[in-house]
C-alpha cells in the first residue's frame, strides 16, 4: 500500500542540503543535490546513528558528520570499504513540491 | 565509438595507470592489455617475502583476472607482444594476436642483467625477477645446500636473505668492497655486512666473477683472481636494463630507456610510456614510488585532463630483511659544497648521516633505527630549508615535541598493538589490510582500516607500518593535491584564487577544471575557507560547504544534540552572566554544566531547535558566542597578573581582554588560541598557545606556533615588545599572514615547522611595512566578520531552516 506525504516546497531545502521530516519512530531526512534531485533516507548512518542529514552533500551522497563515512543518497548504502545500510524512501518533486513514500 | 588504448606489459606501472585512467575517466576506452607473464599482475616488490617463506603467492596479487573482466578490460595473457606497426596503428604479439590503437602504452619494465661470462647459461643460473625465479629457487632449496648470489646490492641480499630462510648455505659475491654502495656509504655498508655475518651470510667483498663451472648444470664459480668457490645455483642480482627492445624496433626514440617527456609520452605522441623502462629527464627508474608517480601523470593525459605534469622523483630505499633496519635516500654522499651530519654508536649499531646543501636535506642514511626516515624523506622532497630545525634535525622529528604517541619500533610492535587509539586499530589489521587489499597509500589504508583516519596523530606509526610492510616508500608526489577532485596542491590553489579573483568555490572549480561536479566534503570546506579568506569583501559564505558545527553555530555531540559556550571575555565572567547561564540551565533543563578547558562555562546536550532561544536568553545577558565549535578563534586564557598576584608584573587580564576583543569572531585555518600570563611562572599556559603572550618587567614576550592537544609542541619565542599596543598590532598581523599562508585545517604549530620560523619573523618582526599590511588587513576583514552569529540566528531571522524540521508526522 504506497502512502506519499507532502513534505514541503522543493525551495524549503537547501541545494546541497537537506530538511529532517519528524515521524513517530525516527527521523526521515530529505536531501537537496546541486541539480535539484531530491533523496529520502532515514536520518541515521549504518555506522552509529549519526544524523545524516547533518552532513555534507556532495554528488548524490552525504558524508556523516560523526565519524565521516560516505553513504549513497540513491541505495542508503555506504560507500567505500566500509560497510552498511540505511533505509531508503522514494521521494519526488512535482510543480515543485517534494513528496516521499512511507512504507 | 570510444578510442582503444592498448597497454603493452602486464606489470606493476601499466596497471597502475590503469587503475587512475579508470578513476577518472572509466568510460573513455576500450582497454586491451598484453601481459607475457601467465598471471595476473602481482606485486612485485613482495617477491622477497614469498621467497623467505613469509607470504604466499596469493598474498601478493594485486589485479586477479576477474578485475579485469568486471572492468571490461581484454587481458591477452601469457602474450608477449613482438611488434608495434605506428603507420597501421597495431600491435602483434608472437602467437599472432593483432590489436589495433589510438593510443598504446609501453610499459614492458626491464630486464635482468646478466653477466655474459662463460657459462652463464648453464641450467641452474637465473635471475630474481618474477615469480618463475622464485618458483626455481624455491625448488632448488629443497634438493640442494649451496647458492651463490652475484651482486650484493638489494635485490641480491634480499635473494640471499630469502635462500638462507629455508635452511641453505649462502655466498654473496660482490664486486667492490660496500655492500649496497649505490644506497650505503661505507660506514653504513659495514654495519650492514656485519648483521648479515651474524646471521650466517657468506661474502666474498672484490671479488669479479671469471666463468661459471659445471656440466650442464652449473657446479662452481670461478673468480678473476684464480680463486674458485662450489655452488649449486646461482642467481645473478647485478642490475636491470630497460626493457626497450620492442621500442627500438619501433623506431622510437631510446637511449638508455624510452625517452617520454614530462606528460609521459613517446617521440610518437599517440604512445605513451611508463614504469622501469623509461628514460625521463636523462633519469631511469628502478622502483615504484616514481613509477606510480607516472601512472598518475599519464593517465591524467590519457584521460585528456591535460593538467598535471611529470617532474622527476627522489626515491628511497630500504631493505626488506626481517631484523635489518636500513634507510637510504636521495644524495647520501655529498661534495665539496655540503656539509654531512653523522650519529653513530657502534655497539647499539646505530648509525645516522644526513647531507645538507644549501640549508636543504638532500641525502640521508639511517642503519639500526628507521624510524625518523618517512620525515627525513618529506624534508628532501620539499626542499624546506631546514635552518631553524639545524640543532634537532639529527634526532628527529621525535624530538620537536611529540609527546606520547610515535617512537615505538615497528618491527618490534606486537600484532595486537594499538596503532589508532580513535578507531581501535591495531598493527595486525593495518597490515592484513595492506597486504590481502593491496593497499599502497595512506589514503587506501585510512578508507579501509580507519587507521589515522580521525585525529591522525597516528599517521606517522601508519606511514611506517605501510613502509615496513612494503618495503619502500610509496606515497606523495611532491606536494600532495587539496583532495581527490583535482590534482592541484593548496598552494597553487590560493595563488589561483587570488591572481583570478576567484570569489566563490563555484567559480574554482570551473577556472582550475575540478575532476567532480560538486567537489568533496574536504575541498568545500577549504575553498569555502579560501575564498573568504582572499576576498572578504567580495566572497560570499556558503552554509552548505560548511561543517555542521559551523552551519549550527554548536557543537555536535554523539548523541545528536549540541552543546553552548558562550564567549567569557579573557577568562572573566559577573554574577549576571553566571546568573544567566544557571537561569539557561534550569529553564532548559539541561543536564551537564561543565568548566571547560577554555576556561569558560559549557552547556550539555542541548536539543537542536532550543538552541536559538537559548542563546537569545544569553544574548539578552549580554553574551555572545564562543566559537568553540568552529575553525576560528577560540579563547584567550588569562591569569589575574598584576591586579591580584604578588609576582605579577602587566595587567594580563586586561590584555587578555583587549587581544579578545580584538580577535573574536576571526575564521581560520584551523582553531585557535591565545593566552596573556602575567609572569614567566606562566599560569595561562602561554606558551602552548598558537598565540601566547608572556608578561615580563620589561614589557611582553610574544610566542607563537604552540598546542596541547594531540602533539603537544611548545611555541618559539617570537619578540619582545614594549607597549600592550605593539602586541595587538604583532598578533593581528600574525593571525593574518597564518590565515592567508597556512592550508585549511593546518594549525599554527605544524604550519610554523612546514614554512619556517624564519620566515615568520621576517614578516611579521624584522620587516614593519609588511607586519603593518597584515594588521591592517585583519582589521578590515574583522569590520565585516565580527558579528555574534547567536544573534542574527535567534533574533534576525538568519538560517531558520537549519533549526526546524520540514515536517512533522504524527501518525
Ligand atoms: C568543550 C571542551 C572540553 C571541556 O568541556 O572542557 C572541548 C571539547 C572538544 N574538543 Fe577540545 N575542548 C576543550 C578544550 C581543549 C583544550 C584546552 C584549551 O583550550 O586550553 C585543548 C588543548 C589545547 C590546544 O588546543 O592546543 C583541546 C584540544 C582539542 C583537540 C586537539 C587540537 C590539536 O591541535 O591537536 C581537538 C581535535 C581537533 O581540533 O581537531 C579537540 C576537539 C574537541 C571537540 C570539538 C571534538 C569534536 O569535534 O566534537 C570536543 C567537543 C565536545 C563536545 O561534545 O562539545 N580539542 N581542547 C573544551 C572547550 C574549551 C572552550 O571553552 O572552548
Ligand atoms: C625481488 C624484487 C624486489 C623488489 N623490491 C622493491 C622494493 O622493495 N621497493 C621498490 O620500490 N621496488 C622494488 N622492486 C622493483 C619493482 O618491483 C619494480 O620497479 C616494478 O615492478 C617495475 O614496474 P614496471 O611496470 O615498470 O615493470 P614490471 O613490473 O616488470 O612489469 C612489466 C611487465 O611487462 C611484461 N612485458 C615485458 N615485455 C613485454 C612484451 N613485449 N609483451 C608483453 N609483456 C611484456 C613483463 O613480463 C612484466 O610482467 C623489486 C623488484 C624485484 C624483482
Ligand atoms: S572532549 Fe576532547 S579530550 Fe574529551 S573526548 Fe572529546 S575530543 Fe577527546
Ligand atoms: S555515525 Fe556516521 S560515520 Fe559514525
Amino acid at each position: 500500500m504506497s502512502n506519499w506525504i507532502e513534505v514541503g516546497q522543493l525551495e524549503e531545502i537547501p541545494q546541497q542540503g537537506s530538511r529532517i521530516v519528524k515521524t513517530k519512530d525516527y527521523d526521515i531526512a530529505v536531501f537537496r543535490t546541486i541539480n535539484d534531485e531530491v533523496f529520502a533516507i532515514k536520518d541515521a548512518c549504518p555506522h552509529k546513528q549519526g544524523q545524516l542529514s547533518q552532513g555534507i552533500v556532495h554528488g548524490k551522497k552525504v558524508t556523516c558528520p560523526l565519524h565521516n563515512w560516505t553513504i549513497s543518497l540513491e541505495s542508503g548504502e555506504a560507500l567505500g570499504p566500509d560497510e552498511g545500510c540505511t533505509n531508503v524512501f522514494v521521494a519526488k518533486v512535482e510543480n515543485g513540491l517534494v513528496s516521499i513514500e512511507l512504507v | 565509438m570510444k578510442e582503444k588504448l592498448v597497454v603493452i606489459g602486464n606489470g606493476m606501472a601499466g596497471i597502475r595507470a590503469v587503475e587512475e585512467l579508470l578513476k577518472i575517466a572509466p568510460d573513455m576506452y576500450d582497454i586491451t592489455v598484453f601481459g607475457d607473464e601467465p598471471y595476473g599482475n602481482y606485486n612485485r616488490i613482495l617477491l622477497s617475502p614469498v621467497l623467505a617463506g613469509d607470504k604466499t603467492i596469493d598474498d601478493i596479487m594485486l589485479n586477479t583476472l576477474s578485475w579485469y573482466e568486471d572492468n571490461n578490460i581484454k587481458l591477452h595473457v601469457g602474450q608477449r607482444v613482438s611488434e608495434i606497426n605506428r603507420i597501421e596503428r597495431t600491435v602483434t604479439s608472437e602467437e599472432g594476436i593483432v590489436e589495433e590503437y589510438d593510443r598504446l602504452l609501453i610499459a614492458t619494465g626491464s630486464t635482468p642483467f646478466i653477466i655474459p661470462v662463460p657459462g652463464h647459461d648453464k641450467e641452474g643460473v637465473i635471475a630474481f625477477r618474477d615469480i618463475r625465479d622464485v618458483d626455481t629457487m624455491l625448488d632448488a632449496t629443497k634438493q640442494y645446500q649451496h647458492a651463490t648470489i652475484i651482486g650484493g646490492g638489494l635485490l641480491g641480499l634480499e635473494a640471499a636473505n630469502g635462500m638462507m630462510q629455508h635452511g641453505m648455505k649462502v655466498t654473496v659475491v660482490h664486486l667492490v668492497d660496500t655492500l649496497m654502495e649505490r644506497q650505503m656509504d661505507t660506514v653504513s655498508g659495514k654495519m650492514l655486512k656485519k648483521s648479515l655475518e651474524e646471521k650466517g651470510m657468506d661474502f666474498r667483498m672484490g671479488a669479479q666473477t671469471a666463468e661459471i663451472t659445471g656440466n650442464g648444470r652449473v657446479t662452481g664459480v670461478k673468480f678473476a683472481d684464480g680463486s674458485s668457490i662450489a655452488t649449486d645455483l646461482v642467481v645473478m642480482a647485478v642490475g636491470i636494463r630497460p626493457n626497450i627492445e620492442l621500442a627500438q624496433k619501433a623506431g622510437l626514440h631510446c637511449e638508455r630507456g624510452i625517452v617520454v617527456n614530462d606528460t609521459l609520452q613517446t617521440y610518437d605522441p599517440r604512445i605513451y610510456s611508463v614504469g622501469e623502462c623509461v628514460q625521463h629527464r636523462g633519469n631511469t627508474y628502478g622502483l615504484v614510488a616514481p613509477l606510480f608517480e607516472m601512472a598518475k601523470v599519464c593517465a591524467n593525459h590519457l584521460a585528456q585532463m591535460g593538467i598535471g605534469l611529470y617532474e622527476g622523483s627522489v626515491t628511497s630505499t630500504k631493505l626488506k630483511v626481517t631484523g635489518i633496519d636500513l634507510f637510504s635516500a636521495g644524495d647520501f654522499i655529498g661534495d665539496d659544497d655540503s656539509e654531512e651530519m653523522v650519529m653513530q654508536d657502534a655497539s647499539s649499531g646505530l648509525y645516522k648521516k644526513l647531507v645538507i646543501k644549501n640549508n636543504k636535506l638532500v641525502g640521508a642514511v639511517l642503519y639500526g633505527d628507521t624510524k625518523e626516515g618517512a620525515w627525513y624523506f618529506q624534508l628532501m622532497r620539499s626542499g624546506q630549508d631546514i635552518c631553524d630545525l639545524r640543532d634537532k634535525l639529527l634526532f628527529g622529528e621525535s624530538h620537536l615535541g611529540d609527546s606520547g604517541h610515535g617512537g615505538d619500533h615497528i618491527a618490534d610492535m606486537s600484532d595486537d598493538t594499538e596503532v589508532c587509539g580513535c578507531n581501535g586499530v591495531c598493527k595486525g589489521d593495518i597490515v592484513k589490510a595492506i597486504t590481502t587489499e593491496g593497499l599502497f597509500t595512506l589514503d587506501e589504508v585510512r578508507a579501509h582500516t580507519k587507521a589515522s583516519a580521525s585525529c591522525g596523530s597516528c599517521t606517522g606509526l601508519v606511514e611506517q607500518i605501510l613502509e615496513s610492510t612494503l618495503g619502500s616508500d610509496y606515497e606523495t608526489p611532491e606536494a600532495k593535491p587539496l583532495c581527490k577532485c583535482t590534482d592541484m596542491p593548496h598552494e597553487e590553489v590560493r595563488v589561483a584564487i587570488r591572481e583570478r579573483k576567484l570569489t566563490s568555490i563555484n567559480a574554482v572549480r570551473r577556472s582550475l577544471h575540478w575532476q567532480t561536479e560538486d567537489g568533496c566534503p574536504a575541498c568545500r570546506m577549504a575553498l569555502n575557507y579560501y575564498v573568504q579568506s582572499a576576498w572578504h569583501n567580495e566572497a560570499q559564505d556558503d552554509p552548505q560547504s560548511r561543517f555542521i558545527n559551523e552551519r549550527a553555530h554548536a557543537n555536535i555531540q554523539k548523541d545528536g544534540r549540541y552543546s553552548v559556550i558562550p564567549r567569557m571575555w579573557g577568562g572573566m565572567t559577573t554574577p549576571d552572566e553566571l546568573r544567566a547561564i544557571a537561569n539557561v540551565a534550569e529553564k532548559y533543563e539541561i543536564k551537564d554544566v561543565h568548566l571547560t578547558g577554555g576556561q569558560r562555562i559549557g552547556l550539555y546536550g542541548v536539543d537542536k531547535e532550543v538552541l536559538p532561544k537559548i542563546w537569545q536568553d544569553l544574548n539578552n545577558a549580554g553574551m555572545v558566542s564562543g566559537h568553540a565549535y568552529g575553525k576560528a578563534m577560540r579563547t584567550v586564557k588569562t591569569c589575574v597578573g598584576k591586579q591580584w598576584c604578588r609576582f605579577g608584573t602587566q595587567d594580563s587580564t586586561a590584555l587578555g581582554i583587549k587581544l579578545e576583543e580584538l580577535t573574536w569572531a576571526s575564521w581560520m585555518p584551523h582553531k585557535f588560541k591565545l593566552a596573556v600570563s602575567g609572569c614567566p611562572r606562566n599560569c595561562a599556559e602561554a606558551t602552548i598557545k598558537d598565540f601566547g603572550v608572556v608578561c615580563v618587567d620589561s614589557g611582553y614576550e610574544l610566542h607563537i606556533g604552540g598546542n596541547g592537544g594531540i602533539k603537544v609542541r611548545a611555541t618559539d619565542l617570537l619578540c619582545n615588545v614594549n607597549t600592550e599596543a605593539e602586541v595587538l598590532e604583532y598578533c593581528a598581523a600574525f593571525i593574518q599572514f597564518y590565515r592567508e599562508d597556512a592550508h585549511y585545517l593546518e594549525r599554527t604549530a605544524p604550519w610554523v615547522e612546514r614554512i619556517g620560523f624564519s620566515r615568520i619573523e621576517e614578516i611579521v618582526v624584522k620587516d614593519e611595512a609588511k607586519r603593518k599590511h597584515y594588521a591592517q588587513r585583519f582589521l578590515e576583514a574583522q569590520k565585516i566578520s565580527q558579528v555574534d552569529p547567536w544573534r542574527e540566528r535567534a533574533t534576525g531571522g538568519v538560517a531558520a531552516h537549519e533549526f526546524a524540521s520540514i515536517k512533522v508526522i504524527n501518525n
